[in-house]
């Protein structure tokens, strides 16, 4: 009993022995690297910060209602507006969401579920894949260009060519993305759809593309908050300022990047204080789809 | 050892009150000269070879599933049941690179005959799996799925779905709440969940692969005691791990092994014995199939 306990003190001294001494994790070295973690953190927090808070210092004379309603002009510079741009890029988004989503999708829906992987036309297909999401977005706007030509317009300016440049840019995107929520949806789903006598199509309809939608619908928004600051691939295509409200497919139109980057080239200051207030307007649009974008991932995503 | 005769196998054509109580059950020696194979058989594998690309998952498996008769089918993992069972209603064509040689045939058909669609197939032969798997949709909408994925002649979908629910004695727990998500249910209901939108689609035979290996005791239970009652509706033939289970619900057992090939070293399964259950646990023929039962070997 004795022998026992004191055993069991003897043990227990040289535990708490063994406990002590400084936490390895708090050596300098640790703490150094730690302050050069935190360092990189807030270096790009904070310069993104100062950047817009410039911005928004710079702009802020400008953001009125006028920003909104009035077109750009030449002779009430300190009245001038970016109607047209902003009515151009939200003709854009959506024409370009019409165009991309169902194209997309089917690429997505083929690849995952009826491509055979092990095919040498479907690897290639599946690299290319991946390489095309990288490619600079102006490439796109030549291929536009070239597919507008196509198409036998002679002033590619329009709607639908900047769309199908915007369309073309964000594909891979989508279908990245679409290609993961589908992924996403467990395998047990398919089969216990297909047991139940339903065919490839009606599983994939009926079932994973349903579960899949708020992925591919997250995705969608990423890829067209990205598109919406492209300026590089709609100046190839010829887009220029315009003053009037586009009202259809054919009609000549601007988008908010091109008519920025335009007006911040000019020497007038009231240029430069509308094109900073314009710069906010931008920000918020694409803070706002993808606020909208991690809403219905959080809302919606399913975990399985 | 006292051989009492066993209520279970005595009129296999009438299921009130069939079940088989212990292991040590054992038929009289007047019914060890019942043929051994079911009388009626609904479907029937004869010489199923089953390959996954160059791999010989399953060697020569002739089996047939009695009309009206729980079938199960143990043996150690690995060594084939669940391939076996999905040859039984060609889920296996599913996977790439599986190859099936043999034939399965029900009701004497070929299933794997040219000109068999796999689709009419599964309408037929319903399936349950190892971890419940209910679609995200509401507890009606799941068991409406196949009727309407199948183009079936359906007069009322809400009769249909309770009578499925009914049938899968989930009805009482789910009536006032048919449009709520199934992803509510716990996993022994969702399971029953499963069953019931497998039986809406009115199929002949069920095929179940570990239906109860994610559930608990009291939800297994549940569900063993649903299969008992199918059983006079529906030809089931089910894969299980739990070797009380085989011997509590099944009228016969197959009992598969896995042997290692002398030059590969891949293992392949195979048929050892099969037999009614009765027999299989109490006085099996093969040396293997005893030391399996008996926990000697795992
Ligand atoms: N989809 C598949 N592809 C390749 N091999 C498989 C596949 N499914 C099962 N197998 C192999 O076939 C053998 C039998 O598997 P399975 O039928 O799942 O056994 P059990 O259900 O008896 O545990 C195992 O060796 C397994 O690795
Ligand atoms: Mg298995």
């Amino acid at each position: 009993m004795s022998v026992a306990s004191t055993a069991a003190s003897a043990a227990q001294s040289s535990v708490q022995a063994n406990l002590k001494g400084r936490s390895r994790d708090k050596n300098p070295k640790s703490i150094l690297f730690l302050a050069a973690l935190w360092f990189s953190l807030f270096f790009g927090v904070v310069v993104l910060l100062a950047l817009i808070l410039d911005t928004a210092i710079a702009g802020a004379p400008r953001l009125d209602g006028e920003l909104f309603t009035n077109y750009e002009s030449r002779i009430n510079r300190d009245e001038t507006g970016f109607r047209a741009g902003i009515l151009g890029s939200v003709w854009l988004m959506v024409t370009t969401a019409i165009l991309a989503i169902p194209l997309g999708i089917g690429a997505a829906v083929h690849l995952e579920e009826f491509a055979d992987s092990r095919t040498w036309y479907n690897r290639l297909v599946e690299v290319n894949l991946q390489n095309l999401a990288a490619v600079p977005s102006i490439i796109y706007g030549m291929l536009a260009v070239a597919i507008m030509g196509l198409l036998g317009f002679t002033y590619k300016g329009i709607v639908l060519g900047g769309a199908i440049a915007l369309a073309l840019l964000i594909l891979p995107v989508v279908i990245i993305t679409t290609r993961e929520a589908i992924r996403a949806v467990p395998e047990e789903i398919r089969q216990g759809s297909l047991a139940l006598g339903a065919t490839v199509w009606q599983t994939t309809w009926r079932n994973t593309l349903p579960s899949a939608v708020p992925g591919i619908a997250t995705g969608t928004i990423l890829g067209l908050s990205r598109a919406i600051g492209e300026a590089a691939p709609l100046i190839i295509l010829g887009l220029a300022v315009v003053r009037e409200d586009p009202a259809g497919l054919l009609d000549k139109v601007v988008a908010l990047p091109i008519q920025i980057f335009q007006l911040s080239s000019e020497s007038h200051e009231e240029y430069q204080i509308a094109a900073s207030a314009a710069i906010i307007v931008l920000l918020a649009m694409i803070l706002g789809m993808n606020a909208l974008a991690i809403f219905i991932r959080n809302k919606f995503q399913r975990s399985w | 050892m006292s051989i009492k005769p066993a209520t279970a196998s005595t009129a296999p054509s009438t299921h009130d009150g069939r079940h088989v109580d212990t292991l040590a059950t054992v038929h009289q020696d007047a019914e060890r000269e019942l043929p051994a194979l079911p009388p009626d058989p609904v479907m029937e594998a004869h010489g199923l070879n089953v390959f996954y690309g160059d791999f010989h998952a399953v060697h020569d498996v002739n089996l047939s599933f009695g009309r009206n008769e729980i079938t199960a089918l143990i043996g150690p993992s690995g060594c084939g049941k669940s391939t076996v069972l999905r040859c039984l209603n060609r889920m296996n064509d599913l996977v790439t690179g599986a190859r099936v040689e043999g034939e399965v045939t029900y009701h004497g058909q070929n299933i794997y005959a040219r000109g068999v669609d796999p689709i009419a197939v599964r309408t037929h032969i319903g399936m349950v799996f190892q971890k419940p798997n209910p679609f995200p949709k509401s507890i009606y909408d799941n068991i409406a799925y196949g009727p309407r994925v199948t183009g079936m002649k359906v007069d009322s979908m809400d009769d249909l779905v309770e009578e499925a629910l009914r049938g899968a004695a989930l009805w009482d727990e789910v009536k006032d709440k048919l449009k709520q998500s199934a992803y509510g249910l716990s996993g022994g209901q969702q399971q029953r969940l499963c069953i019931a939108r497998t039986i809406a689609t009115r199929p002949d035979v069920i095929l179940m692969d570990e239906p109860c290996s994610a559930l608990d005791p009291i939800a297994t239970s549940r569900i063993e005691d649903l299969m008992m009652e199918l059983r006079s509706d529906y030809t089931i033939i089910i894969v299980t791990h739990n070797m009380q289970q085989a011997a509590r619900v099944s009228d016969r057992t197959a009992f598969f092994t896995a042997r290692p090939d002398e030059t590969t070293g891949n293992r392949t399964g195979l048929l050892v014995e099969f037999d009614q259950t009765t027999r299989i646990f109490a006085n099996p023929s093969d040396k293997r199939t005893e030391d399996y039962i008996s926990g000697r070997f795992g």
